[in-house]
């Protein structure tokens, strides 16, 4: 009657296992390490830059314990953080362009758990410290600048196609356009919907005056906030990089929102400062004229700057800047129709379009540079020579060695600026040491609680209340080694959590323990006693549990951050406590009594 | 070993007149409290910033304040958070005043008066978001409640439901009566407490259903009364028992939890507390006047051949 068959046995035996394998990692620490990662497509991390940083670090005498590529990165870990530190600046130093260095803490457990996945639990900002922000794309001024575009673009080819108006100006995100007859006013209306099929329009009539009013069309509006929110994340992503994180987290959420979670940040005005940062570029003509080796020692002409090439190559570029940024509405990889190179496409809008004829017919046979200015501070993306007048606004650059460096100029180009202001709405923030004292404090909640259960079970229930606090300790594994194989996010209330739930898992065995009595007490058999306690007991059980669980499912849907963990924890607990609780507590009770057939006592 | 070995059913629903009374009185102070006093509604709901800081020696408060208001700082709420050492800092959100820098402003200034300081914890939430995590919270109580109603509905019957809500609504009005009471902080934390309070102290209504389904079937010749005297004093014993651990557990986060589970932990307490007497002492007598009936579980089956006398298909 209480015997499992040997499967059940085996399946839990294995379930046990693999849950102690994958719990074994949260027990190894971590060790500080120095992560060097790529952040420009044309770099790779490959074998070539392991060696480059075990060179650097080997010429600088700092010893380290393993140095290793792992995915996009190159991971080097060090016995103490004082070498760590000693290590981030002298690669600080030789990975300065193109990669960042980022401190980070890495999971001391052996080689062969990583190689079969088994992580440690993933934390939460609460408990590892750092930053996380909530910032709101400000999307009306998107729309704004999107229109006012429009707006620019219309006056000038308006004037150019001889379709006199009186007046255009624009309001939020409507153009109004006068015009003195009506004939004027149809013609310029053909000419707008062929050549701006983003703007609906609609006619007003005053004596007089024939208005012309113009709006974006619906779909054009949700395609720019795509594309706003897109190049925002784009942009953010790479600055991000600069500041050095090791596992950085952007992600849109909503419509209109972007996620930041920067893991151990401290200098939050700094992060806060480099979000908000507004990037330009700028397109110059190169000085050909002028000596560069002169310039390189130290005599730059007063009319250039001196810049270096991504290549290394010195540049002169003159002060003066033909095209600025503002102007690229968008800017995309391809190839060259006629050679098959790489290319980026920009396009230009019409003022910019027209400027950059202008420059270009005035300057064939020379070459531009475009460069990308932050805080004052350019960098040469690129200097093509100029090989005839490029009109239209559609720009193609070529000259780079790769169609993945083609992107990579594309998305500088595009991720240079924010498309759209953002706020930041919501900041949590999380020192280090309250991280630390999170862990510790949450651990402890757990630990004497269990300690207080384990001990009342026992002397309660006795051999019972040993199989009991025996099946809640495996309750306890089961979960720890759920979420480090989800690696969902533990947070503080996720530790409570995991305190709560081991609280509510040891009802389920109350109940089946308080069943068994009875039935004794009814008089029944042993034998049949455990049998119906059991038996009897999992409707309930289930019933109970699922009340919970309802709970868990819409905090886990309606909550955010900390609360989500808890939600996660409070779902996972409940799982694994019916397995546990049932079914392992069961398999301890048949071990023991199940095969006794003439059993006249249980300790309970 | 064995606390509870009950002889004799305990007349529960004899005393109906008198738990109900007791229920109604503190649902009703919890309301008072509700109304009169209102929540102390944290951050989280009402935006603002909270700063946490941390000094190697205890803080001097009045220093700390008059920093803050020569940095322009006004209505600032600044007090200690733990122990002497560590300061909380608010600040409300009024209209332009407080925004996602405040927090470097205020950290600034602290650490020119004294480089000692260090930031153990920042949360900036503006007005919209407070807002959404505001209405979020409504919705996420609503949801659980009606999910739960649902839920039981169906493995028992309306009134069942019904009763086992109010009874739990009624443990939610006064936890929130308790925090409103002595203003305590309400966070988006507690509220995440507080539901999953709900979602447990259900368990103790379903606990006592299943008993009261169970005796439907077997004590034919008992009434009513009698069937949910039997459930709860048959039940008791688990009922305290588990409670007992549950509240074991919460109760060590509340000790050794530190001040950022404190307000959770609180709200779980009192939750766990007020969810055995309620599902039992509340539940059971509204299941009366709802007016339960043998016949809404046994209808189906009583009247066919084949089934014993009892109306029990053993």
């Amino acid at each position: 009657m209480n015997r499992f068959p040997l499967w059940k046995y085996l399946l839990i035996a294995i379930v046990l296992l693999v849950s102690i394998i994958y719990t074994l990692p949260n027990f190894y620490g971590e060790v500080p390490a120095v992560q060097i990662s790529p952040t420009r497509a044309a770099y790779k991390a490959d074998n070539l830059l392991l060696k480059e940083v075990e060179d650097e670090l080997n010429a600088a005498h700092i010893t380290y314990s393993s140095a290793a590529l792992t995915g996009d990165s190159i991971k080097v870990r060090f016995a103490d953080t004082d070498l760590q530190l000693k290590a981030e600046s002298v690669l600080q130093t030789r990975f300065r362009d193109g990669y960042s260095v980022a401190l980070n803490l890495l999971s001391a457990s052996p080689a062969w758990l990583t190689a079969i996945g088994a992580k440690p639990m993933y934390l939460g900002l609460d408990l590892r410290g750092g930053v996380h922000f909530l910032l709101q794309v400000d999307m009306q001024a998107a729309l704004d600048k999107a229109v006012e575009r429009n707006t620019g673009d219309l006056r000038s080819q308006l004037r150019e196609q001889n379709l006199h108006y009186s007046g255009i100006n624009r309001d939020h995100q409507t153009i109004t356009i006068h015009f003195s007859d009506p004939a004027t006013r149809a013609q310029a209306s053909q000419y707008m919907s062929k050549n701006f099929s983003d703007l609906l329009l609609s006619e007003q009539d005053a004596p007089g005056d024939y208005i012309l009013q113009a709006n974006l069309k619906l779909a054009t509006q949700k395609h720019l906030e795509e594309s706003a929110i897109q190049q925002n994340i784009t942009t953010l992503r790479n600055r991000v990089n600069e500041l050095g994180v090791a596992e950085p987290i952007i992600q849109q959420q909503g419509p209109d929102r972007v996620v930041v979670e920067l893991p151990g940040v401290q200098d939050t005005a700094k992060a806060k400062e480099i979000l908000g940062r507004t990037a330009t570029l700028e397109v110059r003509l190169v000085d050909e004229n002028h000596d560069i080796a002169a310039a390189l020692q130290g005599q730059v002409p007063y009319d250039d700057e001196l810049y270096t090439e991504r290549n290394g190559r010195p540049l002169l570029v003159k002060k003066s800047v033909a095209l600025t940024g503002d102007y690229i509405t968008d800017a995309s990889p391809g190839f060259d129709q006629q050679t098959g190179q790489a290319a980026v496409h920009i396009n230009l809008d019409a003022r910019g379009a027209r400027i950059f004829s202008d420059v270009t017919r005035d300057n064939v046979g020379k070459r531009m540079a475009i460069l990308l200015i932050e805080k004052g501070k350019g960098e040469v993306i690129t200097a093509p020579v100029i090989r005839e007048e490029i009109d239209g606004g559609r720009v193609q650059i070529t000259g780079m060695e790769s169609a993945q460096e083609a992107s990579d100029v594309a998305l500088l180009l595009r991720a240079g600026a924010l498309a759209a202001p953002m706020d930041i709405i919501e900041e949590r923030t999380v020192g280090p040491s309250l991280g630390v004292d999170n862990i510790e404090k949450g651990f402890h909640s757990n630990l004497w609680g269990f300690v207080a259960v384990a001990v009342f079970m026992i002397f309660y229930y006795r051999v019972f209340g040993i199989f009991s606090t025996v099946a809640l300790s495996v309750n306890g594994l089961f979960l720890v080694a759920l979420l480090s194989m989800m690696q969902a996010t533990l947070t503080l209330p996720g530790l409570a959590g995991i305190a709560l739930t081991l609280g509510m898992a040891i009802d389920a065995n109350v109940l089946i323990n308080e069943r068994i009595r009875e039935e004794l007490r009814n008089g029944n058999s042993p034998q049949a006693a455990i049998h119906a306690g059991y038996d009897r007991a999992w409707g309930t059980i289930l019933d109970s549990n699922i009340t919970t669980f309802i709970a868990g499912i819409a905090l886990f849907w309606l909550g955010s951050g900390p609360v989500r963990g808890f939600a996660v924890v409070l779902c996972l607990g409940i799982l694994t406590s019916m397995f546990s609780s049932v079914t392992v507590s069961r398999a301890l009770v048949n071990l023991t009594y199940g095969r006794r057939v003439r059993l006249a006592h249980v300790s309970i | 070993m064995e606390f509870f070995r009950i002889k004799h059913d305990i007349p529960f629903m004899r005393y109906g007149k008198i738990t109900t009374t007791i229920s109604l009185l503190t649902f009703l102070f919890a309301i008072w409290a509700l109304a009169y006093k209102g929540l102390n509604l944290g951050v989280d709901f009402t935006g603002g910033t909270v700063i946490e800081v941390a000094y190697r020696q205890p803080a001097q408060i009045d220093q700390i304040r008059d920093t803050l208001a020569k940095a322009g700082l006004t209505q600032v709420t600044v007090q200690t958070f733990g122990t002497a050492q560590d300061i909380l800092i608010r600040l409300p959100l009024h209209a332009g005043s407080t925004n996602a820098r405040t927090s470097d402003t205020v950290m600034a200034a602290l650490k020119a008066q004294n480089p000692d300081v260090s930031l153990k914890r920042v949360d900036f939430v503006g007005p919209q978001v407070g807002k959404e995590l505001y209405d979020n919270g409504a919705l996420a109580l609503l949801v659980v409640a009606g999910g739960i109603l649902l839920y039981l509905a169906l493995r028992f019957e309306w009134r069942f439901a019904v009763s086992a809500i109010i009874a739990n609504i009624h443990d939610v009005v006064i936890i929130l009566g308790c925090f409103a009471f002595f203003q305590w902080e309400f966070s988006l934390t507690v509220l995440a407490g507080i539901l999953a309070v709900l979602g447990y102290s259900v368990n103790e209504s379903v606990v006592v259903f299943d008993r009261i389904r169970e005796n439907l079937r077997k004590m034919r010749k008992a009434g009513i009364p009698e069937i949910i005297d039997n459930a709860i004093t048959t039940t008791m014993s688990r009922t305290v028992i588990t409670h007992g651990m549950t509240q074991t557990m919460v109760l060590s986060m509340l000790f050794f939890g530190g001040e950022a589970l404190h307000n959770f932990a609180l709200a779980l307490t009192i939750g766990i507390m007020f969810g055995i007497y309620s599902s039992v002492l509340v539940a059971s007598p509204l299941l009366l006047m709802l007016g339960v009936k043998r016949e809404h579980f046994i209808k189906n089956t009583a009247p066919r051949s084949g089934v014993t006398a009892d109306g029990a298909q053993v």
